[in-house]
């Protein structure tokens, strides 16, 4: 069975069509590199597999499952454009918070080992806002991952990101992929996605032009993708 | 049993945030103290007439003070895309709605808790005389306006004039339990007891809150996800 399955998969905004009949699969274990020009359809297509929105037509499946069912949401994780965390609340409180609401056994454990992966322990206690932008990213890392999610859904991971976090959210890629998590990322970021991605999937103009496994070229020469099979 | 624990931890949450900023409960509890004091000098507190209306007047600030609070409701969930991290969870849209829910009526009868002494005070009313009845008619009156704005919160997050947007949807809708609350407090500041007349005004609160909860925990999963 796929980790994640599109069938299908049709989202219109008004009459616009933003995605077109979409089909991708990602087994277990495996990377998934959603690339595509801005307004190609990577960010619906997330939010839709995430199940934040409803495809117009069509089907999606986690595990056999659908991304609204409880069950499946667990298995989830996610991270946006926005980091999900609370300006007002401390970094452990919001881990705290996020372990709760997922039924972790002992959230506040989780939390301070999440901290201390993602190097945010010295500053557990201090308030969100006060953070800056950097560990506010690994912060948003630390939440998507806190409850051992089997499949990462992650729009655009390593915008914005300092040195530090991107090689901490590439370690953390790397364990999560070597013990049999799925991940599934939109990216424009091509060098930093390609050295983890076995699969490439290229969006235009909501539609799928290219889906395929990563080869030795794409990984050589990131723009050979949007070259070979995109509008050049 | 799971899903009320997270009621409460969203509860928690909120309850937590709101009292780091201060933002709405502040700005509601300056409204309704002002707004009070002005009526206080626009109408006679010794009058007769003021005293039958002065329940009518009372809820109309807690209406608009607790509008105030329950615009940041979902607005709250706006920076940093929180809403999303909700979304994502596995809890249902019931659980969310009902944590916010909670929150905002301790928050809303907080303010009102406090504008009542005052209230007191500007209109020389006894409202100390009948204050179990009193307390009744001011939790069903909020629960229902905190139902009913919390969900109208999260219709009106994700559009631009959400503040003019809230008041627009809830007033209306709360008609009835604003009906019922302002005859209830009318006669029970002035010391009277509801009586076999007034009961009725009691009965359409109650099944005000019972029905509007029970459509809001049922429509909030599709408000949330579309």
């Amino acid at each position: 069975m796929d980790a994640v399955a599109v069938d299908g998969v049709w989202k219109f905004y008004g009459d616009y069509p933003a995605l077109r009949d979409i089909r991708l699969e990602a087994a277990a274990g495996t990377c998934l590199a959603l690339i595509g020009r801005n307004g190609a359809g990577k960010t619906t297509l997330l939010r839709i597999v995430a199940g934040f929105s409803r495809p117009g037509r069509g089907q999606v499946r986690i595990f056999g499952g659908q991304p609204r069912d409880t069950e499946t949401r667990r298995k989830l994780g996610f991270i946006g454009h926005g980091i999900s965390v609370y300006d007002e609340l401390s970094a452990l409180e919001n881990l705290t918070l996020y372990g709760k609401l997922y039924g972790l056994p002992d959230p506040r454990r989780a939390a301070r080992e999440w901290l201390e992966r993602t190097g945010l322990a010295r500053v557990a206690d201090g308030l969100v806002r006060e953070f800056s932008r950097g560990m506010r990213q690994r912060l948003a890392v630390a939440r998507a991952f806190l409850h051992e999610p089997q499949v990462l859904l992650l729009d655009e991971p390593f915008t914005a990101l300092d040195d530090k976090a991107i090689a901490v959210l590439q370690r953390l890629l790397r364990e999560a992929l070597a013990s049999g998590k799925t991940v599934v990322m939109s990216t424009h970021q091509l060098r930093e996605a390609l050295e983890l991605a076995t699969h490439v999937a290229l969006l235009t103009r909501g539609q799928v032009a290219f889906h395929g496994p990563s080869t030795p070229e794409m990984v050589a020469d990131p723009g050979y993708v949007y070259a070979r099979y995109g509008e050049g | 049993m799971r899903f009320f624990r997270q009621v409460w931890v969203v509860t928690v949450k909120d309850l937590r945030a709101e009292l780091r900023t201060k933002e709405a409960i502040n700005s509601s509890l300056a409204f309704a103290l002002v707004i009070l004091l002005m009526f206080s000098f626009a109408f006679d507190p010794l009058a007769d007439t003021t005293r039958e209306m002065s329940g009518g007047l009372l809820w109309i600030v807690f209406a608009f003070a607790g509008t105030l609070v329950l615009n940041r409701s979902f607005a709250r969930e706006l920076p940093n895309d929180c809403l999303d991290g909700l979304i994502a969870a596995p809890v249902s849209g019931a659980a969310i709605f009902l944590g916010k829910a909670v929150a905002n009526f301790l928050l809303v009868l907080a303010v009102q808790l406090i504008s009542l002494p005052v209230f007191g005070v500007f209109y020389s009313v006894p409202w100390t005389d009948q204050f179990p009845e009193l307390l009744l008619v001011l939790v069903l009156g909020t629960w229902g306006l905190t139902v009913v704005g919390t969900v109208s919160s999260a219709l009106t997050v994700n559009i631009r004039l959400r503040e003019l947007m809230l008041p627009m949807l809830t007033y209306p809708i709360m008609f009835p339990a604003l009906l019922g609350a302002m005859e209830l407090t009318a006669t029970l500041v002035t010391g009277n007891p509801i009586g076999p007349d007034k009961s009725g005004f009691l009965k359409m609160m109650i099944g005000f809150d019972v029905i509007y909860t029970a459509v809001s925990l049922v429509l909030v999963e599709t408000i949330l996800v579309g």
